[in-house]
């Protein structure tokens, strides 16, 4: 062993070992900052002190994937230098009311810390967090040289919060506020920028309900000569668009407005030609309220259309396949299932090198009436299009053979989300569970990174998963599964799971258990209405002291249930801000 | 077939001899109806028995149903005929959604050949009603009673059972209940946060919903191709596009193919119960030679007998179809207070 030891002091790799950490760092921090991925640059910083340092000092850009499984502190001292942050807070499901509203997630504790760690902060990049208009103040005033605030799915906050943006962010480049609980007080915010202000690149405030000035649009529109992304809210006509188009023919990005007034010929024709002059649009979203005959107007601009946002527009198939026709190089295509299965036949035809397809219901409550699309369409889609990665598809029936034959025509699913809109519903052919579907896209798409399973599904679906997914990392399951052993399934199956969110299913304690370890190698466990205890929680809290586990109760809930868990791991230890309906083990 | 029809559709009919008939109605001796006799004249009590009646009846969407939707003169004038010639057996809460527009009730075109079934409130022919007797014309053979009519008689006159004076309010009201996100949708309860849709779509998608309806035109969506197909004792729904058709023939043809091993099995083991005045009552043309009748439910949520309209009309308001047992349509007709706790 001596001897052994001896030969590795002097042999050729531990004088190499000698030799690099002699670099300067400097050197090593320019090596590093080459690396952009979050990934990476966290595998870097793990190879040895001096890397860690080295990678620390120079990186821009961080993502927190949860908010509060890091302190802002923590963050602020690793990585003074920090240009750029995204923040995630909220479980997903609060977005579909499962999470109560005041639950947390409130950037204004960062948004201190980084003041004083961090004045030098350009971009901030959250979802699903909650942001007041103070804080947005705060953060309008803190950072001089702030140039991108991008909030998704946030809430707390009004479009004084906005004003207070436009108002002080002397070097804003980016604005986009997308599907937000945003308390719209009117459009005012818009006219808060300064009218000496010219470096805007990026406006988004398409989800925003009220009218706003036009002329101050347009304005801001014309002087901004960079801006690439402009999506408007439903306030802007189709009249008023061409004018907009005229002063920014350089968009890469266009959000439009109202796609539904009734126009004259010679209005019209100042639309059509509007859109000739904008060759470089590729990604095109909006059209509210669609009028399919003024559909032709757009035309022209989609030739190198790669990203199509039509889920807001209710179109018929035969009036998506016309205007599919124009878009011969799309890659993103999201539709309503107005446009049903023959819709989806014209996709399949026209886009070849579809990559991405989202389907959503016009209206998901209403079970009586067929609309919508089925396995049909679904079929159609994956017979054309064998680059298809990533699906999200809505739907009211489907059938194992019809998802067999979709991954058989698409091996390379990296993100499947099927939604059979009625829970627990089987087979519509055969009426037997929908295990064979998902069996067949976890054994047929080895890349497999994202999975939304739904139907009836019992245990063997989630032993399917286990066994073959082995490159899952996002598993959503509802209403689905027969007992712990599907749960179990999936936690001692799948290496790579980061997040597992669960609601209303059989799973108890017992497979709630089953994961110990398991957790701290994942983000985040969500479960909702299964059978999970508060003592199954409180052994959860005391056995692996790194996690935070939290329960939710609702109102007149046995004692003992402990309705919601979310449970994720955290070195910030458990959180101070939690409201009185969460309670922390 | 119902030309006349078309012209009043969108209900533009007169209100006026409806509200002439309705009170001739009032005063019409329903003796063995204390049901309907108490409606005129106390509505309180007779809103708890109504209500308990229409509860009973469901062929649309439970809760869909605005508070104006009641059933009492349409019941009223599908019996009218009754009251007068049989023991004036009345259910006000049968085919509680046959009020609005120029549609037929079951009975009514079930029966239609007879020519007996008139919507005569007060019992009259239909060459007197004329322009009133909006719904329950006989099929084909009396073109004049074909007039729609918007405004079933007033509150006053039948207690608890109010006109429904625009189709278009109802419709929206029908509509914006079942689209309400946060209300649940007529038919089941809603479970929350699923589907998993984002609020503001949700929301948006709500409101552009209700929009559409408003405007009369309903594009979004309502320009059905699908439509569900279930039958009585089947385990599962079909669809079909109507788009496929050209006439009802094609379409019964085609569902006759669909459903035949189900109507088949059924014929064999119930016999031929009441066929002979079956044929006279459904469509001639479809299903001949079986016990089942082929309705649907109209964008406004009344359930219809299939082929009374022109098939373009068809199309455009047809949500969905239902083949149901003959028994069960009939049987609304006379003893509709004993069918309708059947049907549910």
């Amino acid at each position: 062993m001596e001897s052994e030891l001896k030969r590795f002091r002097n042999s050729p790799n531990s004088e190499e070992l000698t030799r690099r950490s002699s670099f300067p760092d400097e050197v090593i921090e320019r090596v590093l900052s080459l690396f952009k991925s979050h990934k990476d640059r966290s595998a870097v910083s793990l190879v040895c002190k001096d890397w860690y340092n080295a990678e620390r000092w120079s990186r821009t850009h961080v993502f927190i994937g949860n908010c509060y499984s890091v302190s802002p502190e923590i963050v602020a001292r690793r990585f003074p230098n920090i240009r750029s942050v995204t923040l995630k807070g909220k479980p997903r499901f609060s977005d579909f009311n499962l999470v109560p509203l005041n639950w947390g997630a409130d950037i204004h504790a960062w948004l201190v810390v980084f003041a004083d760690e961090c004045p030098f902060l350009e971009e901030l990049r959250l979802k699903r967090m909650t942001i007041s208009d103070e804080s947005l103040e705060f953060l309008s005033v803190s950072f001089p040289n702030f140039k991108s605030l991008s909030l998704l799915s946030c809430d707390g906050f009004s479009t004084n919060g906005l004003s207070a943006i436009a108002t002080h962010c002397k070097n804003l480049i980016e604005l986009d506020i997308q599907e937000n609980g945003i308390d719209d007080r009117g459009g005012s915010w818009l006219s808060c920028f300064p009218e000496s202000f010219t470096l805007l690149e990026v406006l988004n405030f398409a989800n925003l309900t009220s009218d706003i000035n036009f002329d101050v649009l347009e304005r801001l529109v014309s002087r901004c000569k960079s801006l690439r992304v402009l999506k408007v809210n439903q306030s802007i006509s189709l009249e008023q668009l061409p004018r907009l188009l005229v002063h920014a023919p350089q968009l890469t990005e266009l959000g439009t407005g109202s796609f539904s007034q009734q126009l004259t010929f010679p209005q019209y024709e100042e639309l059509e030609s509007a859109f000739s002059s904008c060759n470089n649009i590729h990604t095109l979203s909006g059209l509210w309220d669609v009028k399919a005959i003024y559909l032709p107007a757009l035309y022209s601009a989609c030739t190198n259309l790669t990203f199509l946002n039509l889920s807001y527009a209710a179109l018929q198939g035969g009036e998506l396949a016309k205007l599919l026709r124009h878009c011969p190089r799309l890659q993103r295509l999201w539709v309503m299932d107005t446009v049903e299965d023959k819709g989806l036949e014209a996709v399949g035809l026209n886009c070849p090198l579809l990559e991405e397809l989202r389907v959503f219901p016009l209206d998901p409550y209403d079970e009586e009436i067929a609309h919508g699309v089925t396995e049909a369409g679904f079929i159609a889609v994956s017979c054309f299009c064998p680059r298809l990665h990533y699906v999200l598809y809505f739907c009211r029936q489907m059938t194992n053979a019809a998802v067999a034959t979709v991954v058989q025509n698409c091996p390379n699913f990296t993100h499947f989300r099927l939604c059979i809109m009625n829970p627990r519903q089987p087979d519509c052919t055969t009426g037997e569970p929908m295990d064979e579907a998902f069996g067949a896209v976890v054994k047929t798409c080895t890349k497999l990174q994202r999975l939304s399973v739904s139907g009836l599904l019992t245990d063997l679906t989630f032993e399917y998963i286990g066994k073959y997914a082995k490159n899952l990392e996002t598993l959503s399951v509802a209403f689905a599964g027969s007992s712990d052993w599907g749960m179990q399934c999936v936690l001692e199956g799948c290496p790579k799971l980061r997040k597992l969110e669960i609601r209303d299913c059989p799973f108890g304690n017992k497979a709630l258990l089953s994961g110990l370890e398991k957790y701290e190698s994942m983000r985040s466990l969500w479960m909702s209405a299964c059978n999970v205890t508060m003592n199954g929680c409180r052994l959860l809290a005391r056995v692996m002291p790194r996690l935070n586990v939290e329960v939710m109760k609702e109102d007149g809930s046995d004692d003992s249930q402990a309705d919601k868990v979310y449970v994720y791991r955290s070195v910030a230890g458990p959180r101070r801000d939690a409201p009185p309906s969460v309670q922390t083990l | 077939m119902s030309v006349p029809l078309e012209h009043d559709y969108i209900g533009l009919a007169e209100t006026s001899s409806m509200e002439r008939s309705s009170e001739k109605m009032s005063s019409s001796p329903s003796s063995s109806c204390p049901h309907v006799i108490e409606d005129n004249k106390s509505s309180s009590s007779s809103n708890t028995a109504l209500n308990l009646k229409e509860t009973e009846l469901r062929l649309g969407l439970p809760g869909s149903q605005s508070p104006e939707r009641k059933p009492g003169p349409v019941g009223v004038s599908l019996f009218g005929k009754d009251l007068e010639h049989k023991s004036n057996v009345y259910s006000p809460s049968s085919l509680k959604n046959f009020v609005s527009g120029a549609k037929r009730g079951f009975s009514d075109a079930i029966d239609g050949s007879t020519g007996t079934w008139v919507f005569s409130i007060n019992g009259k022919n239909d060459g007197d009603l004329g322009k009133g007797a909006v719904l329950f014309s006989p099929r084909g053979d009396k073109s004049n009673t074909q007039q729609p009519s918007t405004s079933v008689p007033a509150k006053k006159e039948i207690g608890s059972v109010p006109p429904s004076t625009r189709p278009v309010q109802e419709k929206k009201n029908q509509v914006s209940t079942a689209n309400e996100p946060s209300s649940a949708p007529a038919a089941k309860a809603q479970v929350v946060g699923w589907p998993p849709i984002r609020s503001f779509r949700k929301n948006t998608m709500a409101t552009n919903l209700v929009k559409n309806t408003e405007d009369g035109e309903g594009k979004s969506g309502a320009g059905c191709l699908y439509i569900k197909v279930s039958m009585e004792g089947a385990p599962y729904l079909r669809k079909v596009d109507l788009k496929n058709y050209n006439n009802y023939v094609e379409l019964s043809s085609a569902l006759e193919k669909m459903f035949s091993c189900f109507t088949i099995g059924q014929c064999s083991s119930n016999g031929l119960h009441g066929r002979e005045g079956l044929s006279e009552r459904c469509l001639k043309d479809i299903l001949s030679g079986s016990e089942y009748v082929l309705t649907y439910e109209d964008k406004d949520g009344d359930w219809m007998l299939v082929g009374d309209v022109p098939w373009e009309m068809f199309t455009d308001t047809c949500r969905r179809l239902r083949i149901m047992k003959g028994s069960e349509a009939i049987g609304l007709a006379p003893r509709a207070v004993e069918k309708s706790k059947n049907l549910n």
